[in-house]
């Protein structure tokens, strides 16, 4: 988007910002084609995110639909001092993390597990060596072409899946819906800092599961 | 060792878990003057940051997860029940 140039950016914004005036109103009023675009655009993002602080995929849903009637209640008060979407993911956080500590589930940022390496400790010298740290087996080139094949995508979709449901709420919403970090970290709650580590964890996770793969053959 | 092989005194093993913060902007300057440093010596780390771009990239062509048929249902059901009770 940056790259586009200020003018391309600035009529972006303004048209999702109309975009978002629309949705409001049409939903105040009652209509059943706002709601469902709003539905579509992120209910299943929802339940990813709701994910994050409740133990099943059950009861992020439940959360995810909660959450749409606390959006018709109170969308009459909503001012717009925030994004919609924003708006939208903050009731859901806030309701997935009282749900979470009912469950007496401990917060999932208290719990980041400090030492988990990007990459294998083995690829690279040990301390003996006289380089230690640099690169003992070092990465190669991923081919261009195989990497949109269908296969690998495959291959991203499942590591995707298998992560921790925090890493896997932020490198869905950074790096497949587009979401900017700093609608990451208001939607969820998030410090910058929490946020970078996550999306690292993930993002190391990917690629060392795409190099595996890339290399089998 | 010379100086210029230690790479700006940043280990390739240090540098990976920078990557993120890198491409993120969020490294102080000093931190990614070494960084650019390093990479500008290190082919294996080159090669690395690059693996990381063509994995955000390939990532991004990935298909956001829609809403199942069933899921959708139940929520237009809970929305009539709105629209209904609120009038």
């Amino acid at each position: 988007m940056v790259s586009n140039g200020g003018h391309s950016v600035t009529l972006a914004f303004v048209q999702t910002m109309q975009d978002e005036a629309a949705l409001v109103a049409a939903l105040r009023a009652g209509d059943e084609a706002a709601f469902r675009t709003l539905i579509e655009m992120y209910h299943a993002m929802m339940v990813r995110v709701a994910r994050m602080y409740v133990s099943t995929q059950a009861a992020a849903e439940d959360v995810a639909a909660e959450t749409w009637l606390a959006v018709l209640e109170g969308i009459d008060r909503f001012e717009g001092r925030s994004s919609l979407k924003t708006w939208i993911f903050r009731i859901l956080t806030n309701r997935a993390k009282t749900r979470g500590i009912r469950e007496g589930r401990s917060l999932p940022f208290s719990a980041l597990e400090p030492d988990e390496a990007a990459v294998d400790a083995d690829r690279f010298h040990g301390g003996d060596h006289n380089w230690p740290g640099h690169w003992a087996s070092a990465p190669a080139e991923f081919p261009e072409e195989r990497l949109l094949a269908a296969e690998t995508r495959d291959v991203i979709d499942r590591t995707i899946a298998s992560l921790p449901p925090t890493q896997r709420a932020v490198i869905s919403l950074r790096d497949i819906e587009g979401w900017s970090a700093e609608e990451v970290c208001n939607a969820l709650t998030l410090s910058e800092t929490n946020q970078r580590v996550l999306l690292h964890r993930a993002r190391s996770a990917v690629r060392a599961a795409l190099e595996r793969y890339l290399e089998e053959k | 060792m010379t100086q210029a092989n230690t790479y700006e005194d940043l280990s390739c093993r240090e540098l990976v878990e920078l990557v993120t913060d890198y491409l993120e902007g969020a490294l102080p300057d000093e931190l990614r003057r070494r960084f650019d440093g390093h990479i500008a010596h290190c082919t294996g780390c080159r090669t690395y940051l690059a693996q990381m771009r063509a994995t955000i990239r390939a990532t991004g062509t990935l298909t956001p997860e829609s809403l199942t048929a069933e899921a959708e249902s139940a929520l237009l059901d809970a929305f009539r029940g709105w629209r209904r009770s609120s009038d």
